[in-house]
């Protein structure tokens, strides 16, 4: 049903964990994200996450709100982003989960954005301040097109909710590893292991883990129970600095995670 | 007339946040389902109101201007003579209440014109709670006496200077306070916007505003107004002055959303005139911004009105034509704010003089037998250094 769930399946199917990254489309200028892209894909991450920047980012950190900033004085705007991933999809392997506020997809118009995202090879949406409650708006024109819509689900969600987010969820599970904005962060609670059970326990959906994760050791850790993870403020940071081994490393600590 | 089914106010509202706040808005939720009935809550609140507030306030009939307008007789609501200046206090002293109840020691909150920072930063004196309040820094710059007055306060002030630096910039932070630190921490959301429950929180608040408003009116005149005008940034002032009155249908409501430099110019702040309907800071509203969606500057002379956004409780109003929404630019407010200082002797804050300028105008028009009340939302004292530069003079 869902290419997304499928492409991550798939990773951990051969016993890898599932590596998406998250890159802010313009950050540097919108003709950086095919390149990004397509060197990404050939590192064997499982999805790429595409970040739309937008004016009130109130669910970001520091690192990525100023990638956000440099990409919107580019002129990006989601328009340009789905013209530019269109223009290469069908040299992409990987489906691409686009990360966007609600805001911008209203404004393009909530069927057509599902269209033509579809054609630019975009498979999941992650829409940050949009929770399950209200939903309804989008959903039927996702579904229509073949595009998973994730859910977040976070440390202080109740048991009750967390049954529901993670029963609706569509392609994945993204669990929010700390309580706040995204960016990278030094320890984590111990808790986090049964807390990601417990989510695992309602679904055969994927569970991924995100916020905060920034090395090679959290990637590790966090894999040893979960399905892989999202790492968002540490690529973002790499690729300003075109640390490409920073990256590599990333993506190989989900590798030899699972190897162990 | 306005369900409140799900936090929405005809298709206007909901709850458009990240999950992490989710569970914190729902227990908010409850905590004041609970202490809306609660009769030692309400009790409390009302002592508070009454001898720390300085409520109720008056209902002041503006002789001088309403000879001046030559038309309907006008009453000033006179929110400005609360404790602190403006009606924001209604509302801080509220929630700091309901914070208290659920347990939650620190505050945090966001401000524009510094009026709803300096009275979450007295509530917060008052009831002893840790208080830290983001404000843009532009906004830090036009009111640098409000500052001064929270940093008194013993409120932690931090100066927002991302964006444009203003009132939504200040929001953003304040909600990102909240999700970082959602386990000790109440949000005191100063405006009828936001997330439900917030638009109906602090319209309850401040419907204390309507209600005196009501009685007073009907003790002096033994007549409903024919018509009341209040500014909107927000809205809280407004919806509180309007709310009761929503079911009198001969009772005509004004809100007047800043014009700033002129609407043409696109300067300006008039959400409901000059914007469409998107989602930001919790709630579908209706919104300055550009074709691609994203959020665009608010301009007005007044801190307190430079919000992109208007509170979904009024969106609703407008649809369904229950209330007339126009607007006043930077120029004719500063005449409104001139033309009360003549007239009764009383300066009113900046926002407060969008209301004074609309309704001195709307009153020409009526007949003498006619009763229009202005909700006079804050006192000016804070403007002056404003003041003075835009007419010339060089106090700032």
């Amino acid at each position: 049903m869902s290419q997304l769930k499928d492409a991550i399946l798939s990773v951990t199917a051969r016993g890898d964990k599932a590596f998406i990254p998250y890159i802010m489309a313009g950050d540097g200028g919108l003709e950086k994200l095919k390149p990004t892209i397509l060197k990404l894909q050939q590192l064997g991450v499982a999805a790429i996450e595409v970040g739309i920047p937008f004016t009130d980012p109130v669910a970001d950190g520091p690192t990525i709100e100023r990638a956000g900033e440099r990409a919107l004085a580019n002129g990006t705007t989601l328009r340009k982003v789905v013209e530019t991933l269109t223009s290469f999809a069908d040299e992409l392997t990987v489906p691409l989960v686009a990360m966007t506020y609600l805001n911008p997809i209203l404004a393009y118009g909530v069927e057509q954005f599902a269209a033509d995202a579809k054609g630019a090879g975009i498979r999941g949406l992650i829409i940050p301040d949009m929770p399950l409650e209200e939903s309804e708006t989008v959903q039927p024109a996702l579904s229509d097109a073949g595009i998973s819509l994730v859910q977040l689900v976070s440390l202080t969600s109740t048991p009750e909710r967390m049954e529901r987010l993670t029963k609706a969820s569509e392609g994945f599970i993204y669990a929010v590893t700390v309580n706040g904005i995204t960016g990278a962060r030094s320890s984590f609670a111990n808790e986090l292991e049964e807390h990601f059970k417990r989510i695992q326990s309602y679904t055969d959906t994927p569970v991924l883990a995100g916020f905060g994760i920034s090395t090679p050791h959290h990637v590790t850790d966090f894999s040893s129970f979960c399905s892989g993870v999202v790492v968002g403020s540490k690529i973002v940071d790499s690729l300003v600095n075109e640390d490409w081994a920073a990256i590599e490393e990333l993506v190989s600590a989900s590798k030899v995670a699972a190897v162990k | 007339m306005t369900s409140e089914v799900k936090g929405r106010f005809g298709r206007f509202g909901g709850q458009f946040v990240p999950e992490t706040l989710m569970t914190a808005l729902q227990e908010l939720d409850e905590a004041y389902d609970k202490v809306k009935n609660d009769e030692t809550f309400q009790e409390e609140l009302r002592y508070y109101l009454k001898n720390y507030v300085g409520r109720e306030t008056p209902l002041y009939f503006a002789e001088r201007l309403t000879k001046e307008c030559d038309g309907a007789k006008i009453y000033l609501k006179r929110e400005d003579l609360n404790h602190t200046g403006a009606h924001k206090i209604n509302n801080a002293l509220g929630q700091a209440l309901l914070a208290k109840r659920m347990g939650k020691k620190k505050i945090v909150a966001e401000t524009g014109a510094g009026q709803h920072g300096v009275a979450t930063a007295t509530a917060c004196a008052l009831l002893n709670l840790e208080c830290i309040v983001y404000m843009g820094a532009e906004d830090v710059k036009r009111q640098a006496l409000n500052v001064f007055r929270m940093e008194l306060l013993g409120t932690k002030v931090v100066a927002v200077d991302k964006g444009s630096a203003t009132l939504k910039d200040a929001v953003n932070e304040a909600l990102r306070h909240w999700v970082t630190n959602i386990e000790d921490t109440h949000y005191i959301l100063g405006s009828a916007m936001g997330p439900h429950p917030f638009p109906t929180i602090v319209r309850d608040f401040q419907r204390v505003i309507g209600d005196e408003t009501r009685a007073q009116i009907l003790e002096i005149e033994n007549h409903l107004p024919d018509a009341v005008v209040a500014c909107i940034g927000g809205g809280s002032n407004s919806i509180g002055m309007f709310y009761p009155f929503v079911e009198d249908k001969e009772v005509a409501l004004y809100g007047v959303e800043a014009a700033g430099k002129g609407i043409e110019t696109g300067k300006h702040a008039a959400a409901i005139y000059g914007g469409q309907t998107g989602v930001l800071h919790g709630a579908f509203m209706y919104l300055l911004q550009d074709e691609n969606g994203f959020v665009q500057e608010a301009h007005s002379i007044s801190a307190g009105l430079d919000y992109p956004g208007v509170g979904p409780e009024h969106c609703h109003l407008h649809e369904i034509g229950r209330a007339t929404y126009g607007n006043v630019t930077d120029e004719e407010a500063l005449e409104g704010l001139k033309l009360l200082c003549r007239t009764e002797g009383i300066l009113p804050a900046l926002e407060s003089a969008h209301a004074v300028y609309f309704a001195a105008n709307l009153a020409k028009t009526m007949s003498p037998n006619d009763i229009l009340v202005i909700c006079l939302s804050g006192r000016g004292d804070k403007d002056v250094h404003t003041i003075s530069e835009a007419l010339g003079g060089n106090l700032g």
